[in-house]
């Protein structure tokens, strides 16, 4: 049994400690924002937060987040009014959509770490997840636009 | 040949349009639909879009969506005539219902078709609230006009909310009368052309969008499936499930039985959970007897193509002009090229999966799918149940690209329910079995010849194309015939019947069987186009320089608008014909500065497309600038420049958001997808292997529409077609290697660089 804050909020699920996170969260908990991909940690889709990093749910075990904070989209922003969710509709990035939980959250702690970065931060920090409608060129604005507002406020 | 489906797309536009009121609100419907029993069960979705008592209207999407905004497309395009408050308006998208007749989101028809209807529809129900308004406010309604879903005149006005709860209305328009509807000239558009933004977006960001992987229900179970060694043909002989007895919350393993033949040899594994039902599956043992395609490789499959080819008798004559032989006997000079693809992938990022049951006496799947006309009829053989028993619920798609227009899967989950007394089921693919059981874009071999005059101008041209055939496959009575009376799919030919006035023309689609034996061809984003155009497009450089001539020239001195290429025989939507495809041409040049010198190793390539089809035009021409690395081979795309016309543009930024992504996608399938098939399946199923481009990939794009009036057309598909042939003509330019097989590898470059002279000449007859 591997409890953990969700979202901040303390969960105890019973599935097996070897149970990828990703299938914790989705199916047993029931938050379906963070996304089934590739399975390999190779596509980004699953892209959650342990204790502040981006890690890729789907090969991360259960066991692994005892006692961490682990946050997804649904709780990066109470009001889905993050910087860079306000800016990924500025720039109209998303396309299915489908991968978007993903790279939100895969951007979300590259802006904590570098919250000016370069075009190369960007393209290192963001390599990693694959957006199949390759919506990349709107990503990449998005980033900048919400990186912009955090240096404005 | 998307005239024959389009006449069954928009046949309601030839039934008429009723609109009547109702208990719960304005109803707009085509006739045939029974609008007296939608009335008294409420709002029942036997309609197009209707009004509430408050004015809000709802439009009836059924184009799926997938990463294209449609229902903001389509909304819009009602909302302009209809004359309402954008903000008045909300989308659905809707089940599978017999009423909505096709049901089928690809070829980049989905705005095409639905303009001049839903314009229409728009119109006609503005039309019935003014007269309606105008009799309740006691005025003449000549007098009277709409806007923002009031009707006003004489001083007076009234909104549509309180036309349709005191008003009585009853009109109705003859098909003659919907089709003769004015609509709006283009500079009164108020919502077409101008920004928007679209409304699925918001939910895409905040992780409340729901797809289909995201669809439960009380008491279902997970299950994986089994797959089979051959896509086709397989059957079960025996299950070990002695392993997998030790996973917890594994249930059991059952062989579908399947009369449809969508998902032959299948073992489902059924758990508590899909990580249970994943690991159970991994070591269930499975014994079977496998088709007829388990030995055949990639190399198989060009060898079959290119013996294929060499029949002169093999295949269908889609195009087949008087003296194409004369011409190329009589020709000064001749030139021949063959230009390959490898198998790619729609590698779309939601595997594929459905979650299906019996309630109430339906059975309900609950999916993500591009073509539900195409799945239901395999349904309901699978089921043994008549189609309207049947009913799929409709979710986003994480990604579509094609691979949804083939509902398979959906059968396979069906089936899994109905082996367990139809509950309900929620079958997961991993994305290796999502990849094992894709329809893949086929491997195509092509040959491309061209006669030359005297003066070095095209006299005839021979293009033959062999690929596995999709609609074969799935839809086969979407094939026409060719002149000498073989079927043929479309689908796999087009872009071949190209706009160049080149002489007398032959294009010959020949079907590679030993692929359509071994796995099931898939329509990827651009289908046929995808190859076709690699190999036309890399043609006429070759074709301009074997002549000594600048490939832009060339090209242009080939788009005369003469002849069958006016437009005057393709429909309304092609007018101007091969002079548009001329004019975004010119404007590439000069745009790009065609012409100018360029740093060492780096070279501007350029292609051209009409996109899809003949009827639905989209005129694009795109520039690749890359760079060569003379000592690895390769090849660094730093900018593509892209001209599209595409008439008029319903949405300009969802525009521009289409052609960015399939510019990309044309580039990586250009430089970064492939794979290769292995004993009857596909090698690379998953990402360790599999390697679509990245955003480190992504060059400079800019994207240049011109401004027009004339009809929309498709967006999704035609800038995948231009990309790749434009890339290797730049690497032409840029090092004098010549490229023929997609994807271009680093060594395939070296090997071009080594080995070949630098230009191309056309050989002299022998």
């Amino acid at each position: 049994m591997a409890a953990f804050q969700l979202n901040g909020r303390q969960v105890s699920p019973t599935s097996a400690d070897d149970t990828p996170l990703l299938w914790v969260i989705r199916d047993e908990i029931g938050l379906k924002g963070s996304k089934f991909g590739c399975g390999i940690g190779a596509c980004g889709a699953c892209t959650v937060h342990v204790n502040g990093k981006a890690v890729r749910s789907c090969i991360t075990p259960l066991k692994s987040v005892a006692g961490a904070e682990v946050t997804t989209i649904e709780g990066l922003d109470p009001g889905g009014n993050h910087p860079l969710q306000k800016a990924w509709i500025e720039a109209q990035t998303p396309q299915c959509g489908y991968c978007q939980s993903g790279q939100i959250m895969q951007a979300a702690a590259l802006l904590k770490a570098k919250p000016h970065p370069t075009d190369a931060d960007i393209d290192a920090a963001m390599n990693g997840n694959l957006c199949r409608c390759m919506a990349y060129v709107r990503i990449k604005k998005a980033i900048k636009l919400a990186a912009g507002e955090g240096a404005k406020a | 040949m998307n005239r024959h489906l389009s006449s069954t797309e928009l046949a309601p536009s030839r039934r008429g349009f009723l609109i009547a009121s109702s208990a719960a609100g304005l109803l707009f419907s085509f006739a045939g639909a029974p609008e007296a029993s939608a009335a008294s069960a409420g709002f029942e979705p036997t309609i197009w879009y209707g009004i509430d008592r408050d004015g809000t209207v709802t439009v009836h999407v059924i184009r799926a969506e997938m990463g294209q905004h449609v229902g903001t497309a389509i909304a819009r395009i009602v909302a302009e005539e209809l004359e309402v408050d954008w903000a008045k308006v909300k989308i659905d998208h809707v089940d599978s219902d017999p009423k909505w007749g096709l049901m089928v989101t690809g070829g980049s028809w989905s705005v095409w078709q639905s303009f001049p209807l839903y314009s229409q529809a728009g119109a006609a129900g503005r039309m019935a609230l003014v007269e309606e308004g105008a009799r309740l406010m006691g005025v003449p309604a000549s007098g009277c006009a709409a806007r923002g879903g009031v009707v006003s005149g004489g001083g007076k006005s009234i909104s549509y909310g309180d036309i349709v709860a005191k008003g009585e209305l009853k009109r109705s328009y003859t098909p003659e009368e919907l089709a003769k509807m004015v609509i709006k000239p283009a500079a009164e558009r108020r919502l077409i052309g101008k920004p928007a933004h679209a409304r699925d977006i918001p939910a895409k960001t905040n992780g409340t969008a729901h797809y289909g992987l995201d669809a439960v229900v009380d008491g279902m179970v997970y299950a994986r499936p089994k797959l089979p060694p051959t896509r086709n043909d397989s059957t079960v002989v025996s299950i070990d499930d002695s392993a997998a007895k030790a996973v917890p919350g594994y249930i059991r393993s059952i062989a579908l039985d399947d009369p449809s033949a969508n998902v032959p040899g299948w073992v489902m594994v059924y758990a508590t959970s899909f990580p249970a039902a994943n690991k159970a599956a991994d070591l269930v043992k499975v014994t079977w007897t496998s088709g007829p395609g388990a030995k055949v490789s990639e190399a198989d499959l060009q060898a079959r193509a290119a013996a294929l080819l060499a029949d002169p008798k093999a295949g269908s004559l889609a195009v087949e002009d008087k003296g194409v032989d004369a011409a190329f006997a009589g020709a000064k000079t001749t030139l021949t090229a063959t230009y390959t693809t490898s198998t790619a992938l729609h590698f779309q990022m939601e595997p594929i999966n459905a979650l299906a049951f019996e309630k109430d006496g339906m059975f309900e799947i609950h999916t993500g799918n591009q073509w539900q006309s195409l799945v239901l009829p395999w349904l309901s053989k699978a089921l043994g149940r008549p189609e309207d028993k049947i009913v799929l619920r409709t979710y986003l798609l994480g990604g579509g690209f094609g691979r949804r227009l083939n509902g398979d899967y959906a059968v396979g989950a069906a089936l899994a329910s109905k082996a367990i007394g139809g509950k309900p089921v929620k079958m997961v693919c991993t994305r290796a079995d999502d990849s094992r059981f894709d329809s893949p874009r086929s491997a195509s071999t092509q040959i491309v010849k061209m006669a030359f005059g005297p003066s070095g101008k095209p006299i005839a041209m021979d293009h033959a194309a062999c690929a596995g055939w999709p609609t074969q496959a799935m839809a086969p009575f979407f094939m026409p015939k060719g002149a000498n009376g073989v079927l043929y799919d479309p689908f796999a030919i087009n872009g071949a019947n190209h706009w160049y006035s080149v002489g007398a023309q032959r294009v010959r689609a020949v079907g590679n069987d030993l692929a359509n034996a071994t796995f099931r061809p898939g329509w990827l984003r651009s289908v046929g186009p995808g190859w076709t155009n690699w190999a036309l497009e890399s043609f006429m450089d070759e074709a301009a320089h074997s002549v000594g001539k600048d490939p832009v020239a060339f090209r242009l001195s080939l788009l005369d608008g003469a002849g069958r290429n006016s437009g005057a025989a393709d429909g309304p939507t092609a007018r101007g014909g091969a002079t548009r495809q001329h004019a975004v041409v010119a404007r590439l040049a000069k745009e790009v500065g065609w012409g100018k010198k360029l740093p060492a190793n780096t070279g501007l390539g350029m292609a051209t497309s009409f996109g899809q089809e003949r009827d639905m035009p989209t005129w694009t021409a795109c520039a690749a600038r890359v760079h060569v690395d003379p000592a690895s081979g390769k090849v660094k795309v730093e900018k593509l420049t892209l001209v599209v016309d595409a008439g008029t543009i319903v949405s300009p930024d969802g525009a521009k958001a289409q052609v960015e992504g399939a510019a990309l996608w044309g580039m990586s399938l250009a430089l970064f997808e492939g794979t290769e098939f292995q004993d009857g399946q596909v090698r690379d199923t998953n990402l360790s292997s599999y390697t679509p481009l990245r955003m480190a990939d992504v060059p400079e794009i800019e994207v240049i529409f011109v401004e027009s009036t004339e009809p929309p057309v498709g967006l999704g598909e035609p800038a995948t077609t231009v990309v790749g042939p434009a890339i290797g003509n730049a690497i032409f330019a840029a090092s004098g290697a010549r490229v023929r097989d997609l994807p271009i590898r680093p060594k395939a470059v070296l090997a071009a660089l080594k080995g070949a002279p630098a230009k191309t000449v056309a050989k002299k007859k022998i």
